[in-house]
C-alpha cells in the first residue's frame, strides 16, 4: 500500500553527515590545515578570491577546504560571506605604476626600463611529474640579485602612449561614479566599468575560452601582451570622518596590458588600442583572458564589427558568472515532477489523437478500396 | 531578535531589505511589470530560490507564519532547506497547513485552497521573461514590453495550434495581467492559471539570478493568452486521488513498479492530509 | 476580396503627398550616405531610386521608413485620419504602429523581413496578432487568402520559409506586408538575387497589387528595367545626392545628366 513519501528532512541531515565524514577522508592521513592551503596552494586561493571578489587569503582558504577542492563551491562560499559584510565605500584607483614588482614581462620590446623580471612562473618549467614533491621536498635557496628591490618600472603603454602612438585610458579622469554591479543589476548596453567588473568576476574557463576564440579568429585583435606585472599594491583609502587618505596596507595583484590593433579615423591618426585585464593574487591566466575580452567587447565602441561570440557584450556577460552559472544548470536536479507530469498528460494527449487520425485515415482508405471493388 | 545573531534577522542586512521592499512596491503599483533589482548572493545556488527567499526575507517579520512548498509538498528536499533557513535566521514559526500560514513561499505549485487576504504567497521563478524564448535580447524584450507589443507571444501560440492543434504549453502559460503586461507566471503547471485571477492574496515573484522581481496586487485580473477559437483550457484531471479521492486537485503520477504500474495522488501534501484528517498541529 | 479592400482604402481622393521628405542627410561620421535629398509620394504613385552601389539609396530608404534617423532634414506623413504629421515627432510606438500598418517593408534578403523559424501561415499572420486579431481560424483564413494571392500552394502554409525557394520567399515577404492594407511599400531590391524567370513572377505581382490596390511604392534598385517596368517617376542618386528625377519614361528615354546617360547606356543590349 503506498504511503506518501516523508522523510526529507532526515534525507538532508545524513547527507550532510556523510558530507563531513567525505571531507575529512581518512583519519589515518592527517588533516588539511587552511594554512597549509593559502602557503601551498596559493594558486588556488587567488582564483578563488578573484572570482569570489574578496580579497581574504585566510577566508578563501578555508572555503577551499570546505568545498573539498571543489572551487567554484568555494567561490560560491566566499560570495555568499561578503554579501553579509557592510560596505564602508571605495578605494582610490590603484597605482600600479608604483607597485612593488615581483614579476613583470613585456613582449612588445626586447628590452625596456625596469627590466624582464621573471619571478617566480611556470613559463619555463618541463611539464614533467616530479615524484620527489610526493612527500617532503627539500627547497633550494633562490639566488638574490644584486641592486635592491626597488625597481623603476613604468608602464610599457605609458611609454608608447608618450609619443602618441596608444590610444589614452578614457574615463581615468571621469568625475562620475564607478558602478557596481553587485548593487545595481546590470543592463544592456552597459558601459566598460561594468563590464570589468563582470569579467573580473567571471569564470576563469569561460574567459579562456572566450579569449582564446578571439586569437583564432572569431573577432581577432592582433594583441600583444604589453605589459604583465605582479607584486604588492597599497591600498589608499579616505573615511569621510578623517577628510584625509589612510593607507590599509597592500594586497597582491596581476596587472596585463594587451596592445592591439590599431584603428584611426578622418579626423585622428592611427594609434594602437587597449585591453586591460586586472586580478587578485597573482592570476596571470585569467588577467590575460580578462584583456583580450575587455578589448573585444569594446568593438561596439570602437566602430568595428561585432560578429563573435567575444564581441556579443549581452552574451558573454550574462553568462560569464561562475557561481550563477552553476546554480542555474546544478538546479536541473531539483524537482521537476510537475511540469514534467504536464508534459506527460499533454504528449499522451497528443499521441493518443494521432493514433486515432490514423485510424480513421485507414478505416477510410479501407472503406474507398472496399467501395472501389 | 532572530535565533543565530551572527546574522541580521533573516539574514540580509537592513538596507538591503530597503531596496526590496523598494523594488516590491513598484512591483505592486505595476502589475506583472518586470523590476529590476540587485539580487544579492545567497547562502543557496542561484537557480535554487535565491530569488524567492530574498522577497520572503524583505517582507518576513517577526510574527509571521511561514510556509515553504517545491512541487506542491512541505516535505521535498528544497523546501525543507528553505524553511530551515528561515527557522534559523529568522526564528519564525513554520507550518505546514496553508491556512496556518501568513506567508507562503512555493515553487512550481500554488496550493490548492483558497488564500486569503492575509496572506502573501510568494513564488521562486527561473526566467521571469516570458518572451526570452522568442527573443533572446534583453534590450529588445524591455521594448516590447514598453510599447505593448504583443503580437510575436501570439505567433507563438498560432503555431503551436498549426502544427499540434492545441497550444502546446503546459506550465508557465502566458498571462495578461491587468490588460496591460504579459507575464510569466513561473513553472507552475497551467491547471493553476486560474487560482492567479482575482486572488485575494498578494502574489509575489521573486528571480533572483535574472535579478526581477514583479507582483500581482490582490483581487488582479490575471487572464491567459489564447485564441477566441482556441480558449485556455484547464488541463483536464482524468483520475482521483487515491488517498483522499479529490477529484479536482492537481495529481502526481507514482511509478509503483517496472510492469507499468501507477497511481495518481495529490502533488499538495497539505490538502491530501486535511482531507484525510491527518494534518499535523 | 473587394469586402476586405474597402475596410480600410480612404475613400476621399486626396492631392496632397502620402509621404514628404525635406532635405533628408545621413553622415557616418565624414563619410557621406545621402545628402539633401527631397521628395514626395502621392497615393498610387511608385518612386524608383535607381543608382549604383554606394549612391546612397539604400541610406534614403532607411531613413524614409524611420528605421534610421536623418542627421538633418524632415519626413511627415499624411495618417489614415488625414491629418500630415512628422513622422520624427511620432512616439516609437505610433512609430512601429506605423511601419506595422500602413506602412510595408520588403527587404532583399528576405531572411531580414521574415522569421525563418515561423510557419508561412505564421508569419503572414503576424501582423494581424500584433494588432489585437485574436481568433485563429480567422486569422489562418486571412493568411491563406494572401498565400493564394502571391501564388503561394496553401498546402505549404504551414511549412517554414527555410524549405522555400528564393521566389517563394520573396512573394511570401510581400504577402507578409500586404495583409494589413498598407498604402505605402518600401522595397529594397526585391528581386535581387533572383533568377530572371523567379523575378518576372514577383515584378508581376507588384504591379498587380500596385493596380488593384492603389498602393504607393518607392523602390530601390540598381536595375533600370525593373525601374522603368513599375515605377511612375524615378530619382537618379550618385554619391549621396539626387542628381535627376522625373518622370521614368521622360529620364530614361531623354536623360539630360552625364551620369544618367552612363547608366541607360550601359544596360546591355540583347
Amino acid at each position: 500500500m503506498y504511503v506518501a513519501v516523508k522523510g526529507g528532512e532526515a534525507a538532508i541531515a545524513a547527507a550532510h553527515e556523510l558530507l563531513a565524514k567525505e571531507r575529512r577522508g581518512a583519519t589515518a592521513v592527517p588533516e588539511l590545515t587552511a594554512a597549509q592551503i593559502r602557503e601551498q596552494l596559493v594558486l588556488a586561493v587567488n582564483r578563488v578570491m578573484c572570482e569570489g571578489s574578496l580579497y581574504d587569503l585566510d577566508l578563501a582558504a578555508l572555503a577551499i577546504k570546505q568545498a573539498r577542492g571543489d572551487l567554484i563551491e568555494a567561490i560560491f562560499l566566499l560570495r555568499a560571506y561578503r554579501t553579509t559584510l557592510p560596505r564602508f565605500g571605495a578605494s582610490a584607483p590603484f597605482d600600479t605604476s608604483s607597485m612593488q614588482i615581483r614579476r613583470r614581462i613585456s613582449a612588445t620590446f626586447k628590452d625596456l626600463p625596469g627590466g624582464q623580471n621573471l619571478g617566480p612562473t611556470f613559463d619555463f618549467t618541463h611539464r614533467l611529474l616530479d615524484p620527489e614533491l610526493t612527500e617532503h621536498a627539500p627547497v633550494a635557496r633562490p639566488q638574490r640579485a644584486e641592486g635592491g628591490d626597488d625597481v623603476a618600472a613604468p608602464h610599457v603603454t605609458t611609454l608608447i602612449g608618450a609619443q602618441g602612438l596608444i590610444e589614452a585610458n578614457t574615463g581615468r579622469e571621469s568625475e562620475a561614479p564607478v558602478g557596481d554591479l553587485t548593487r545595481d543589476p546590470m543592463t544592456f548596453p552597459s558601459d566598460r566599468d561594468l563590464r570589468l567588473q563582470a569579467l573580473a568576476r567571471g569564470d576563469e574557463g569561460f574567459l579562456l575560452a572566450l579569449g582564446y576564440s578571439t586569437q583564432r579568429g572569431y573577432g581577432r585583435t592582433h594583441p600583444f601582451a604589453g605589459e604583465i606585472r605582479m607584486g604588492e599594491v597599497e591600498i589608499v583609502f579616505k573615511p569621510d570622518e578623517l577628510g584625509f587618505e589612510v593607507a590599509l596596507g597592500t594586497i597582491t595583484l596581476t596587472e596585463c596590458e594587451m596592445v592591439n590593433q590599431f584603428k584611426g579615423g578622418a579626423d585622428k591618426a592611427p594609434q594602437f588600442t587597449r585591453g586591460c585585464g586586472l586580478t587578485f593574487g597573482h592570476s596571470e591566466r585569467k588577467a590575460m583572458a580578462m584583456a583580450l575580452l575587455d578589448r573585444a567587447l569594446r568593438a561596439r565602441e570602437l566602430g568595428e564589427e561585432a560578429v563573435a561570440p567575444a564581441q556579443d557584450e549581452e552574451f558573454v556577460l550574462s553568462h560569464c558568472d561562475s557561481v550563477q552559472a552553476t546554480g542555474f544548470v546544478e538546479h536541473l536536479k531539483l524537482p521537476h515532477y510537475v511540469d514534467f507530469q504536464a508534459e506527460l498528460t499533454l504528449l499522451r494527449q497528443l499521441r493518443s489523437e494521432w493514433a486515432q487520425a490514423r485510424r480513421t485515415t485507414d478505416a477510410a482508405i479501407v472503406g474507398h478500396s472496399e467501395a472501389a471493388e | 531578535m532572530s535565533a543565530n545573531s551572527a546574522y541580521n534577522f533573516a539574514y540580509l542586512d537592513e538596507q538591503t531589505k530597503r531596496m526590496i521592499r523598494r523594488a516590491i512596491l513598484k512591483a505592486i503599483a505595476i502589475p506583472g511589470y518586470q523590476v529590476p533589482f540587485a539580487s544579492r548572493e545567497m547562502p543557496m545556488p542561484y537557480g535554487w530560490g535565491t530569488g524567492g527567499v530574498q522577497v520572503t526575507a524583505a517582507v518576513l517579520g517577526a510574527n509571521d507564519v511561514l510556509k515553504v512548498i517545491d512541487q506542491g509538498a512541505d516535505d521535498t528536499t528544497n523546501a525543507v532547506s528553505i524553511r530551515k533557513f528561515f527557522e534559523k535566521t529568522a526564528g519564525v514559526a513554520t507550518t505546514t497547513r496553508t491556512r496556518d500560514a501568513t506567508i507562503i513561499q512555493t515553487r512550481h505549485r500554488i496550493p490548492e485552497a483558497q488564500l486569503s487576504e492575509e496572506q502573501i504567497l510568494v513564488y521562486q521563478v527561473p526566467i521571469p521573461e516570458p518572451l526570452r524564448f522568442l527573443e533572446p535580447r534583453e534590450p529588445e524584450t524591455r521594448r516590447m514590453h514598453a510599447l505593448e507589443d504583443y503580437g510575436l507571444m501570439h505567433v507563438k501560440l498560432y503555431e503551436d495550434i498549426a502544427r499540434h492543434g492545441h497550444i502546446a504549453t503546459t506550465y508557465a502559460y502566458p498571462v495578461k495581467v491587468d490588460g496591460r503586461y504579459v507575464m510569466d507566471p513561473s513553472p507552475t503547471p497551467k491547471f493553476d492559471n486560474p487560482k492567479m485571477d482575482d486572488c485575494p492574496a498578494l502574489q509575489l515573484f521573486g528571480a533572483g539570478r535574472e535579478k526581477r522581481i514583479y507582483a500581482l496586487p490582490p483581487y488582479t485580473c490575471v487572464v491567459s493568452l489564447d485564441f477566441e477559437d482556441h480558449p485556455f483550457e484547464r488541463t483536464p484531471i482524468a483520475a482521483k486521488c487515491e488517498l483522499c479521492g479529490a477529484d479536482s486537485a492537481f495529481l502526481d503520477e507514482i511509478v509503483t513498479d517496472d510492469q507499468g504500474g501507477r497511481m495518481f495522488v495529490c502533488s499538495d501534501t497539505d490538502y491530501c492530509e486535511s482531507r484525510r484528517g491527518e494534518a499535523s498541529p | 476580396m473587394t469586402a476586405l479592400l474597402s475596410e480600410c482604402r480612404p475613400l476621399v481622393g486626396n492631392d496632397q503627398p502620402l509621404l514628404q521628405a525635406t532635405g533628408l542627410s545621413k553622415f557616418f561620421g565624414p563619410r557621406v550616405g545621402c545628402q539633401d535629398v527631397s521628395l514626395e509620394v502621392h497615393e498610387g504613385e511608385v518612386i524608383a531610386v535607381v543608382g549604383e552601389s554606394g549612391s546612397g539609396k539604400s541610406t534614403l530608404l532607411l531613413l524614409l521608413s524611420t528605421q534610421q534617423l536623418p542627421s538633418s532634414g524632415s519626413i511627415s506623413c499624411r495618417m489614415r485620419d488625414g491629418v500630415t504629421r512628422d513622422l520624427f515627432r511620432l512616439t516609437e510606438a505610433e512609430r512601429r504602429h506605423l511601419l506595422r500598418t500602413d506602412w510595408g517593408f520588403v527587404h532583399q534578403d528576405a531572411r531580414l523581413g521574415l522569421r525563418m523559424g515561423v510557419s508561412a501561415g505564421g508569419n503572414v499572420g503576424e501582423r494581424l496578432m500584433a494588432v489585437g486579431w485574436r481568433h485563429y481560424g480567422k486569422i489562418r483564413a486571412e493568411a491563406q487568402a494572401w498565400l493564394e494571392r502571391v501564388e503561394i500552394a496553401t498546402d505549404r502554409m504551414d511549412d517554414r520559409p527555410d524549405t522555400f525557394s528564393g521566389g517563394m520567399r520573396q512573394r511570401l515577404q510581400v504577402a507578409k506586408n500586404m495583409v494589413t492594407h498598407p498604402r505605402l511599400v518600401f522595397m529594397d531590391e526585391p528581386t535581387g538575387g533572383l533568377d530572371v524567370s523567379v523575378q518576372a513572377r514577383v515584378l508581376d505581382l507588384i504591379r498587380s497589387f500596385v493596380s488593384d490596390y492603389g498602393l504607393a511604392a518607392v523602390i530601390v534598385t540598381h536595375d533600370l528595367a525593373i525601374a522603368r517596368l513599375l515605377s511612375h517617376r524615378i530619382l537618379v542618386m550618385r554619391q549621396g545626392r539626387v542628381i535627376e528625377n522625373g518622370l521614368t519614361d521622360q529620364v530614361l528615354d531623354d536623360p539630360r545628366e552625364p551620369y544618367t546617360q552612363l547608366l541607360v547606356s550601359s544596360i546591355l543590349q540583347t
